[in-house]
Order: C-alpha cells, then sequence, then structure tokens
C-alpha cells in the first residue's frame, strides 16, 4: 500500500529530527549542569565551613526559566503572532476567492484528519503564509491578501496543505520550544561572560587549592564548558535552524501526501520565489512557520556552506526539485516517497 | 525459573494489553474517518438540488442530463442509509461513481451555456461543487490508508491473536469497481487545460 511507504519515510524524517533535538537538549543541560559539576568538583576540597556546591542551582534555574518561556510562548504566542502581522480572521467569506480559500481549508482539514483551523487573511501583497498555535485544536492558518491572488486552486490548496502539515507535525510547538531554548543559553552565556570579567581572580585562586588528577580533570571540564558557553549562542542557533530546515521538508512531503498532487506545491513555490520582495508584515520571529523565508529571497537562493547553516528554510531550488521527483514518481508508481535528504 | 516465568507473564500480558488497546484506537480512528466521508457524502447529495434548480430554467431541453443527475443522487442517498465499514461500501462506492459521472456530464453541458455560467450563482455553485468533490477524494484517501492499516495491523503476528479479543473485523475499502474508472486513460496531446 503506498501508505506505509510514506509513513516509514516520515517516520525517519522524523527520528532524525528527533536526534536534533536531542543533542540541543543535551547541549543545554551541559551549558546548565554542566556548570553545577565544576562548581560543585571546585568546591569539594575546600575546608569544612566554606560553600560547598551540592545543589544544582544554576542548571535547576535555567530549566525552569526555559519552561516557563515556552509555557508562556505556547499560551500566548499565536495571539501574538498574529496581532502582529495585522492578520484579521475570515468569518463569513464575501468574495469568490475568500469562499475558495475557506473551502480549500475545510477541505485539507479532512484530508489531515485535523479539526478545522480557525482562517486568517494578512493584508500584505507578497505572496506567503504562516500556521501558529501550539494544538491542533487551537490551530490558525493565515495566508497573505498576495498568495490568494497569485495561486490557482490547486496551487492554493497545496500551500495549505504545507501549512496543515506544520499544524499536524506539531512544529509550532516544537520550534517554539527550541527558541525559549536558544534564548536561556544566551542568558547563561552572557551571564557567564560578564562574570568572568569582573570575577576571573577568585577562581583561580580557588582552583589552586586542589592537586592531583582531580585538579585536571576539573580544569578539562572547565575549559570545554567556558569553549561551550562561548560558542553557545552561535551553536544553540545553529542547531535550532537545522531543526527547522528539517521540518520543512518535511512539511513539504506530509502535504504532498494530503494532496497526492506534489506538483502543484512545486508550481506554487515557484510562483511564491518569483514575487520579489520580502513579506514586510511578517517578522523574523515568525519566519520558521511560514510557506517561504519572509525575509526576502536573496538568503534562500543563496547556496554554499554559510547560507545553507543561516537559513530557516532549506534553499526553494532544491525544495522544487524533491517535490517534482516526488510528482514524477508519483505519477510512475502511484506511490509518494520523499527522496532521501 | 520462577523469575523467568513470571517476567515472560509480565511481558506477554503487557503485549496483549498495547496490542488491545491500539486495535480498539485503530478502530476508532477507523469509524471517525468513515463518519466523515458519510459527512462529505450527505454534503454533496444536499448540494445537487440547489444545483439543479439554478439551471433548470435555462436549459430545459437537457432534461435527461438532469434526471440522470437527479436519478443517480436518489440512488446514492438510498443506499447511503444501510452503508458502514463492515458492508456495503463497495455498492455506495459504486453509487457514488455512478452519481459523480453523471456531474460531470452535467458540467459539459452547462459548460455550452456561456450565458448560464455568468449570471445568476452558478459561478459559486461550481466552487462548492468542486470542494465538495475534494471533500469527498479526501475523506475517501484518509478513510482507505486508516482502514487499510487496521486491516494490515489485525492480521499481522501477532496482534492477530488480540484481533478477536478487540473484536477487530476486516473492513472494506471505499473503491470504485466501475470498470470504466480503471481504463487506461487516452493520452491527450493537444496541450489543452482540462475542463
Amino acid at each position: 500500500m503506498s501508505a506505509t511507504n510514506l509513513f516509514e519515510q516520515q517516520r525517519q524524517n522524523r527520528r532524525r529530527s528527533a536526534v536534533l533535538v536531542t543533542v540541543f537538549v543535551l547541549f543545554f543541560a551541559w551549558i546548565g549542569f554542566g556548570g553545577d559539576l565544576i562548581l560543585y568538583l571546585q568546591s569539594r576540597g575546600g575546608e569544612p565551613g566554606q560553600y560547598r556546591h551540592t545543589f544544582p542551582f544554576i542548571g535547576i534555574a535555567a530549566t525552569l526559566l526555559a519552561a516557563g518561556m515556552t509555557g508562556f510562548a505556547w499560551k500566548s504566542g499565536a495571539k501574538q503572532v498574529l496581532s502582529a502581522t495585522g492578520a484579521w480572521e475570515l468569518i463569513s467569506a464575501a468574495t469568490d476567492e475568500e469562499r475558495q480559500y475557506v473551502n480549500v481549508v475545510e477541505e485539507m482539514a479532512i484530508a489531515s484528519g485535523l479539526p478545522k483551523p480557525r482562517v486568517w487573511i494578512v493584508p500584505d501583497d507578497d505572496p506567503n503564509a504562516f500556521a501558529t498555535g501550539s494544538e491542533p485544536k487551537t490551530a490558525h492558518v493565515a495566508v497573505t491578501r498576495g498568495l490568494l491572488t497569485t495561486l490557482n486552486r490547486d496551487e492554493l490548496q497545496a500551500v495549505v496543505a504545507h501549512e496543515m502539515a506544520h499544524i499536524r507535525n506539531l512544529d509550532v510547538r516544537l520550534m517554539t520550544l527550541l527558541a525559549a531554548l536558544v534564548g536561556v543559553i544566551a542568558i547563561i552565556s552572557d551571564v557567564t561572560m560578564r562574570g568572568m570579567r569582573f570575577g576571573g581572580g577568585r577562581g583561580r585562586s580557588g582552583g589552586g587549592k586542589k592537586g592531583g588528577g582531580g585538579g585536571a580533570l576539573v580544569v578539562v571540564l572547565i575549559v570545554l564548558w567556558l569553549v561551550a558557553v562561548i560558542l553557545a549562542p552561535i551553536i544553540s542557533r545553529m542547531l535550532a535552524l537545522a531543526v527547522s530546515r528539517k521540518r520543512e521538508y518535511l512539511a513539504d512531503a506530509t502535504a504532498a501526501q494530503f494532496t497526492r498532487n506534489p506538483a502543484a506545491l512545486a508550481s506554487a513555490l515557484g510562483k511564491i520565489e518569483h514575487a520579489a520582495g520580502a513579506t514586510k508584515s511578517i517578522r523574523h520571529g515568525t519566519a520558521h512557520l511560514c510557506i517561504a523565508d519572509p525575509l526576502g529571497r536573496r538568503v534562500t537562493n543563496k547556496q554554499g556552506f554559510v547560507a545553507d547553516l543561516l537559513a530557516t528554510h532549506p534553499p526553494m531550488a532544491v525544495r522544487i526539485a524533491r517535490l517534482k521527483r516526488m510528482a514524477y514518481q508519483y505519477e510512475q508508481t502511484g506511490e509518494i516517497v520523499e527522496p532521501a535528504l | 525459573m520462577q523469575w523467568l516465568l513470571l517476567i515472560l507473564l509480565i511481558v506477554v500480558v503487557g503485549f496483549v494489553i498495547s496490542a488491545y488497546n491500539r486495535l480498539i484506537a485503530l478502530k476508532g480512528e477507523t469509524l471517525n474517518a468513515w463518519k466523515q466521508i458519510d459527512v462529505q457524502l450527505k454534503r454533496r447529495h444536499d448540494l445537487i438540488p440547489n444545483l439543479v434548480n439554478a439551471v433548470k430554467g435555462a436549459m430545459d431541453f437537457e432534461k435527461d442530463t438532469l434526471e440522470a443527475v437527479i436519478q443517480a443522487r436518489n440512488q446514492a442517498v438510498k443506499i447511503q442509509a444501510g452503508a458502514s465499514p463492515t458492508g456495503g461500501i463497495q455498492a455506495l462506492a459504486g453509487a457514488e461513481a455512478a452519481l459523480g459521472a453523471a456531474l460531470s456530464r452535467l458540467n459539459v453541458v452547462v459548460e455550452r451555456y456561456p450565458d448560464l455560467k455568468a449570471t445568476g450563482n452558478i459561478g459559486q455553485l461550481q466552487e462548492e461543487l468542486t470542494s465538495t468533490e475534494n471533500r469527498v477524494a479526501f475523506a475517501r484517501q484518509l478513510y482507505n490508508d486508516t482502514a487499510t492499516s487496521y486491516n494490515v495491523k489485525q492480521q499481522q503476528f501477532p496482534w492477530n491473536f488480540v484481533a478477536g479479543l478487540a473484536k477487530a473485523e476486516t473492513v472494506e475499502l471505499y473503491e470504485i469497481e466501475e470498470p470504466r474508472e480503471r481504463e487506461v486513460p487516452v493520452v491527450d496531446l493537444s496541450m489543452k487545460p482540462k475542463a
């Protein structure tokens, strides 16, 4: 059966992004609890009565902070995003275009087996679309006015399918979590750098009291931790972006599974790509949930190592090529198979 | 030895519980997907009288086409009432395919009347019809995917031992039996946009 094949592919894709997320969480834990470990090892050799770091305050504080930020973003994120873009909710469709849009969303809700999301329009002439809401039950799909005028019915359906795919794959939740972790890591890194500048002397005198193998281990750990902390803001952002790009590929494939029409998404992406300019009403923070990078096409078009590392979305050309391959395979075999990365 | 038996027992009981729950969940998903088809077919059936009324006046001499649509619709409504995943889906799929064929003939006729398309709400009705056809197709796609994984799971070793316990039965897929729909399509190289 065609379905099992794609489900297997999606499982693989999900496993790959699970590995990335695990690396991210481990990195986060090392920054937080690693700091505690070093303080513990350092204060272990002290005289009785001196402060001993036995309770992992730093790690627990960082985890609580991240949990708090994530929880807050899950609760209020969708409303903030929608109001920042100036979107208005489409409750009763007035024009043919709007009626078609609502119909297409309802069709995709059926195909994905999800409840119908709330439907919004962003008053912007650049074609783009995004999904938000941390749970499928309370999800939102928004498209720009420009998208409705640029695309035909099949292409609009494909774009809405991509957004529904983000909702079904719980990408909103995942990316909000990663954004919160990136934020907390940045705070820890910042505080540590300041701390080192002011109180560098004390740490050294404390370390001098110890000797032997334990001391060497502590020094190695300190160096490892400091390197991690210094590089943390960059590494964490890169990991988050890598996850984001994986989820874009996954959403493209899931959308093809919903519509059984990968060619329509390929041609929609082509049209969005060719529309000039950036989607001004969609801010940077929402970029990873859009169908195309709203910051303009120049970044996403530039291929190569650095550009690839810094993009929320994979290069358009690659996405289109993959979809075309899926469309060709679907015609030949009647099966939707996601091409390997 | 006793330990070993105890561990074995725990493993077996754990498997039975999880397999039972999995089959029940799949059954629920299948019935849910079926309900979605039911809803969308009803929507389709409700839309047809509107469409027929809208075009009736302008095409008095195309009575046959309209009659065919109405008859196919009534037939489908009758069969839908008795269909469920464990029986009657094949018949329903056939009736709905016949209705689809009658509708597309009507569509061809409507295309011949540009005035009809321009006036009134035919444009709107056609969008509704397109959307309804899509909904039926997507509901069917979801149902067939879900039902297939349900059917496969309950026959697979070792889930098949629990299938009886969970009262799992093989369900019918919503597939078109009409031979016409299975024919090899004619290749059209005229590059005309499809109707």
